[in-house]
């Protein structure tokens, strides 16, 4: 007995969850983004607004997320980021961080060096976007085996 | 990566993320998900309560099932979600929207997990039952099934439930639309919400029209005299969803007092044989037609029509796969 999508060989599609974490209320991006990730084939968890670091791991968890994206656009993104990533660890998941938003050029190796994946800027085309997931899925953090 | 086994095991003990993963390889399907379900076979006996929730778009389904896992919950239940949306026909792409309506109230309460459609009818079909079993291994129930009630797959897929609950919201047709064929006759309850909105009430009145007409034809007594009762609820500010659980739980009564749990149990593992062997024969059809493209010939040069065709191909296929 083969189900299709494994009868095929086609590899599952790229699961990723869409937060914005606290009081940032900008989330017209995050639904662009969500978009052009659904168009570019991708399953988008959407979790919209007012998030906390524990419902994003939570919801990295129960839905086997292959990244999690996150929206910045209050400047939060230096506190913010650290906490997240040390959710995830504390949670034991590996999953890559990607972060878009408004985020100072300065800070986008401070970012990185946080453990963040990937930073994309207004203006990041629908192709830069699902680029900068596959990109992320396919990097250090996003090797399934390292996640379980 | 870990065995299925092992990632059971973890999942069994508790730890999310496991089990997590063993939903997508269950989603995925082939060999692993085959694997996954022998090995939860005999410690999900499936007497977990399966809820079927269903409805159009926009009705409330995800934030009425947000509080209702927090009703579960709050009754000593351990409640898991199976919310299911339609992927994109086009890049199989999907949106899963029905967790951000969720999470505020039934975080921490419930695990919740998002499934795509993922364009294969069959597959989802497969996947869904294989995953509440997980879910039932895994020390969760009662087990909550959401789906959009626009296709016949999702229909279905709901109608496997124990208790299928039926959404409507007022504004959304009159009595005619609501006597057409289709959601109201598998429902076991059925929830108008938005009942603070104008023409709710008009909305329940057709809903018991409709109802008293199903008696009138017979229709009601083939349902072994259970009548959906109708609840308004409105479920944004959380009111109803008390109402809503008391009314699956009644129907769940009425189930087992009249031996119907045990019909419905059977129906479900007679559909889930179907499914399993109508999707293997199409998978081996499919093949023989790639592999075979001299079968499909007189068909596509008009010699034959695809009735004979299809009826010498099957002749073929079924002489050449003797069962077992």
């Amino acid at each position: 007995m083969t189900q299709p999508a494994a009868a095929t060989g086609d590899p599952a599609p790229i699961r990723v969850v869409l937060a914005k974490l606290g009081l940032d209320g900008h989330d017209r991006g995050l639904k662009v983004v969500a978009r052009m990730l659904r168009d570019a084939g991708m399953e988008v968890i959407y979790l919209g607004l007012r998030q906390t670091t524990g419902t994003v791991v939570a919801a990295a968890e129960q839905e086997d997320a292959d990244v999690v994206g996150l929206s910045m656009h209050n400047a939060g993104h230096l506190a913010l980021a650290p906490r997240i990533m040390r959710a995830l660890t504390d949670a034991g998941l590996g999953v890559p961080v990607v972060i878009g938003g408004i985020v100072p050029e300065a800070d986008v190796r401070t970012l990185k060096e946080m453990g963040i994946s990937a930073v994309l800027h207004p203006g990041a085309s629908a192709v830069e976007v699902a680029e900068a997931v596959r990109d992320a899925v396919s990097g250090p953090l996003g090797d399934r085996p390292a996640r379980c | 990566m870990p065995q299925p086994g092992e990632l059971l095991e973890r999942s069994i003990a508790g730890e999310r993320r496991a089990l997590g993963r063993l939903l997508s390889l269950v989603e995925h399907g082939g060999a692993p998900a085959d694997e996954i379900v022998e090995l939860v076979h005999s410690r999900a006996p499936a007497e977990a309560p399966v809820i079927g929730i269903t409805g159009a778009p926009g009705t409330g389904k995800s934030t009425l099932v947000g509080h209702l896992a927090v009703e579960m919950a709050g009754t000593g239940g351990r409640p898991a979600v199976l919310a299911v949306d339609p992927s994109s026909p086009l890049t199989g792409g999907a949106i899963l929207g029905d967790r951000i309506r969720m999470d505020g109230v039934a975080a921490g309460r419930a695990f919740i997990r998002s499934m795509a459609t993922r364009g294969h009818a069959g597959g989802l079909a497969l996947a869904v039952p294989a995953a509440l079993r997980l879910f039932e291994a895994c020390g969760y129930g009662p087990l909550v099934v959401e789906t959009v009630g626009v296709g016949q797959v999702e229909v279905d897929v709901t109608r496997t439930a124990d208790t299928t609950v039926v959404m409507m919201a007022p504004g959304m047709g009159d009595a005619v639309q609501a006597n057409k064929a289709g959601l109201l006759e598998v429902a076991d309850v059925i929830v108008v919400n938005k009942a603070d909105r104008p023409g709710a009430d008009d909305t329940r009145r057709d809903l018991e029209h409709m109802l008293d007409l199903g008696r009138i034809t017979g229709l009601a007594g083939a349902a072994q005299h259970w009548r959906p009762e109708i609840i308004m609820t409105t479920a944004a500010a959380g009111d109803g969803a008390d109402r809503v659980h008391e009314a699956i739980r009644a129907h769940r009564a009425h189930l087992a007092e009249t031996g119907r749990l045990q019909a419905r149990r059977q129906a479900r593992i007679r559909q889930e044989v179907l499914d399993r062997v109508t999707q293997h024969l199409g998978a081996t059809a499919s093949q023989y037609l790639s592999t075979q493209p001299a079968a499909l010939r007189e068909a596509l040069e008009g010699h034959s029509t695809p009735a004979a065709t299809s009826a010498k191909i099957i002749e073929h296929l079924l002489s050449n796969q003797p069962p077992g």
